[in-house]
């Protein structure tokens, strides 16, 4: 019964014979406290990225100057982009959700490497405000693009992009050791009987990230050490005038970034492949295939990344083979899907806001999947690259996936994390709210695209301005939206009802233990002899 | 939060940590693949500036220190503490004349105008100027990666000397082991690459 | 879980030792063979025999052949993934330089 109170210690309690305070939480070894110090960042820098967007769209809403000079806008997409894939959308699940619920749902006390695990966040709270210090000093914030593409990023910006570069490569390290401890974690530190087939298909999404991560990072790390050595050494790379080729650039870049995609995507696909079962009270349809699929869309996300080239100059044959890989990739995402959707035939459906903001996820990441589509085929990209249509096709798979998926993590292991329940209505609320604004926001722009409106323009002719009219109504109705659903998540976290172990009836083991945790995940080492989705015998504990 | 004592998962921890530094060589390896296609005559020519009997005696340098940390490992398994101390700073010896002998090289390139961005280095060919870029950013990176396997050796060493490595305990000696045998095995590559492409 | 009792399996000197001159074997041999012209196979001939040495290093030094399976696969995957990247960047500049 909810009712019954914890009264035991939770992890955000001061531990007996520790002098609490800050310096608890900051050199903490705790996978929970780590996490909820990630929780606070990513949220952080969410709503500075979601506040970089909505200045680019308020300069879009008419063609000309409307509050910005160029230089200015050409910084805006800059950060907005390094801050929302840096800053928020690599770390999120795994860093904020992964750390508090890995361990625990694998049955173990904590991630194999603890102080790690605490070094990760100290790389990653250095890495953020070396990217600010890169706005305040030096020439100014970089005006490259995320991309940071040669020959700009090396001979030409005077910008401040050799500390921005470091912020990256030491986000970078921070991602990698994350990754490494959670692969670690889960070879070494599964509960008795917890097999690889018994443990949620959350921990399987995390496995594969964790493998990208290991692998694709350090070629990221190895490509912006190469703009610092081109920047300040003058080494000429990829310096046409000194034999370099500027192409090498982008194939180096690429090939961490596109797996990239897929260290945002994973984790979320997995929240939704832990929260769909629980809401339609069925196991799984296909957990061997969804578990599979993971691996085998990390596999093959790193045989693709020049489909983001096939207008760069790159050979012909390269933009067969490329093209042609890219359809494969699509095959093991496709089978989520399906799996997914087949989970709720006859299943016994409780639309709680967790459930409504996964809906809207496979909705989404659909959409965006499919225009991914028209993008890997290299002959419709010819016409599509650089064009709005791909501004809209990314927004579609990482916002509408990546940002939904967070979305229903959030309303799902909130009751878990702060012992209380948001208000349900408001919470379905802002989620139709959210989903109308994107759709206004970011469907005109797969519309622009086709016609012809090219990405990271400051100004554009006449006849595009209907269309980022209505995209920058959509950004109001999207950021009210998310306002309201972090408002109440607030909200509840302080005046929420209280709640007790299950409120939503799962089965898999942090289910299992008091909310919020205590410090020590489980008084006795669970053995485990059920699947995560079995919940025969498994009841809701409604909130009180 | 008492520590975990995981023998394996810490070789694991420490394995996957290489497979990061494969990963970021790598980069530049693919690199030279690339421009060893694009400029073979000029990495050829380029290739002869380069002292294969320096190039060789590293060589021969970072494949005994691999040794010798081989060897310190088998020792303290064997509880030869001190015999283990003794070889520990024979690998250190092997780094240290590894480094110096690259100094000398630099050194006099540099001295010869041979650098990125030199004026010198600027009026020859194209596919030279990439060889000596290549060059600096593979042995520089690589040779930081030495001066760090050195740090960790030593780091290593004074925790044997504290008794926190022990004949029982010892895999933050194997793990310190197996980055100093990732740098030789860097250094296995670059030799042939740059001083016998000639 | 902790481990009580792990497979400790020790290389011996003599060993060790055996390897070490096998490695300076190759590294001459490597000397030797770059005095002759083999032609582009001048690159293949080379870095088979560095591969050589790096293999024994892995297998023997870094105590690979003595580990679980899960390492062996761990690290072809690895050196399979780069090999990837540098051969699938060949469909780009092998057709363009």
């Amino acid at each position: 019964m909810a009712s019954e109170h914890q009264s035991a210690l939770s992890f955000f309690d001061r531990q007996p014979g520790t002098s609490g305070g800050i310096t608890s939480w900051i050199f903490s070894t705790d996978h929970k406290r780590i996490g909820i110090m990630y929780l606070w960042g990513i949220m952080g820098f969410f709503i500075v990225g979601m506040l970089l967007g909505f200045l680019i769209r308020l300069e879009l809403i008419a063609p000309g100057r409307d509050i910005m000079d160029q230089q200015t806008y050409n910084v805006m997409f800059t950060l907005h982009g390094v801050i929302m894939i840096f800053l928020v959308v690599i770390p999120s699940i795994p860093a904020a959700f992964g750390n508090i619920f890995l361990p625990i749902q694998i049955g173990a006390e904590d991630v194999s490497f603890p102080r790690l695990n605490n070094f990760s966040w100290w790389l990653y709270l250095t890495g953020a405000l070396l990217a600010l210090v890169s706005l305040f000093t030096g020439n100014g914030p970089p005006d490259t693009g995320w991309t940071f593409y040669v020959p700009f990023s090396s001979n030409v910006t005077t910008t401040n992009v050799n500390v921005a570069v470091i912020a990256v490569f030491i986000l970078g390290f921070s991602s990698i050791l994350t990754g490494l401890n959670f692969v670690t974690t889960l070879h070494r530190l599964r509960a008795p009987g917890m097999t690889w087939t018994r443990m949620p298909l959350f921990c399987w999404s995390l496995y594969a990230t964790g493998w990208i991560q290991i692998l694709a990072t350090p070629v990221l790390g190895i490509t912006v050490l190469l703009i610092f050595a081109e920047r300040v050494l003058g080494v000429g790379l990829f310096d046409p005038a000194k034999g370099g080729d500027p192409i090498l650039y982008q194939h180096l870049f690429w090939l961490y970034s596109h797996p990239a995609v897929y260290i945002m995507i994973l984790p979320a696909m997995g929240v939704i492949s832990d929260v769909i079962p629980v809401f339609a009270r069925r196991d799984i349809f296909g957990y061997k295939m969804i578990a599979f699929s993971s691996v085998m869309i990390a596999f093959a996300g790193s045989l693709v990344w020049a489909h983001h080239m096939f207008t760069s100059g790159m050979s012909d044959t390269a933009v067969l083979v490329f093209s042609f890989l890219t359809f494969v990739v699509a095959i093991p995402s496709a089978i989520k899907v399906f799996n997914w959707v087949s989970t709720l035939y006859k299943g016994s459906i409780y639309t709680d806001p967790p459930f409504w903001y996964a809906l809207a996820f496979i909705f989404l990441f659909s959409v965006g999947g499919l225009t991914g589509l028209i993008l890997g085929a290299a002959g419709t990209d010819i016409h599509v690259h650089d064009t709005y249509f791909v501004v809209g096709h990314f927004h579609y798979v990482i916002f509408g996936g990546l940002g939904f998926g967070l979305f229903s993590a959030m309303h799902y292991w909130f009751p878990k994390i702060f012992g209380r329940m948001y208000n349900s209505r408001m919470a379905k609320i802002s989620c139709v709210i959210i989903f109308v604004g994107f759709n206004v926001l970011y469907f005109p722009m797969l519309i622009m695209g086709m016609q012809g409106m090219p990405r990271r323009y400051y100004d554009y002719l006449p006849q595009y301005a209907f269309g980022h009219l209505i995209s920058t109504i959509g950004s109001w109705i999207l950021i009210a939206g998310l306002l309201l659903m972090f408002g109440n998540l607030i909200r509840g976290a302080f005046k929420g009802k209280k709640c007790g172990s299950n409120p939503w009836g799962g089965a898999s083991l942090e289910w299992q233990i008091p909310s919020p945790p205590p410090h020590h995940n489980f008084v006795t080492e669970p053995v485990v002899d059920r699947g995560p989705y079995d919940f025969r015998g498994v009841e809701r504990d409604e909130c009180d | 939060m008492s520590a975990i004592k995981d023998y394996t998962g810490a070789k694991l921890g420490m394995w996957l940590f290489l497979f990061t530094e494969v990963l970021l060589f790598g980069g530049l390896f693919l690199l030279y693949a690339a421009y060893l296609h694009k400029f073979p005559a000029e990495f050829h020519l380029a290739g002869k500036e380069l002292n294969v009997v320096l190039g060789g005696t590293n060589t021969v340098v970072l494949i005994s220190s691999s040794w010798f940390m081989a060897l310190a490992i088998s020792a303290l398994q064997q509880g030869r503490v001190d015999h283990c101390k003794k070889l520990m700073l024979l690998t250190l010896a092997m780094a240290m004349t590894f480094l110096v002998i690259k100094y000398f090289e630099w050194s006099a390139k540099i001295h010869h105008g041979i650098f990125p961005d030199s004026p010198e280095l600027l009026a020859r060919p194209a596919g030279e100027v990439v060889y000596f870029g290549l060059y600096y950013l593979m042995t520089g990176l690589h040779g930081l990666h030495v001066i760090l396997g050195g740090g960790l050796i030593t780091f290593a060493y004074v925790l044997i000397v504290r008794g926190k490595v022990t004949p029982q305990d010892f895999v933050f000696l194997e793990n310190a082991g197996l980055y100093w045998h990732l740098v030789d095995l860097v250094w296995i590559y670059l030799f042939p690459l740059f001083y016998l492409i000639a | 879980m902790t481990e009580h009792h792990e497979e400790h399996h020790t290389v011996s000197y003599r060993f060790n030792t055996i390897i070490w001159g096998i490695l300076l074997c190759l590294t001459a041999v490597t000397v030797i063979a770059a005095q002759f012209d083999f032609g582009f196979l001048n690159v293949v001939v080379a870095l088979t025999i560095a591969t050589v040495k790096a293999g024994l290093v892995i297998l023997f030094f870094m105590h690979l052949k003595y580990e679980k399976p899960l390492f062996k696969i761990i690290v072809f995957i690895t050196f399979f993934l780069l090999a990837i990247a540098i051969g699938f960047t060949f469909f780009d500049i092998g057709y363009r330089y």
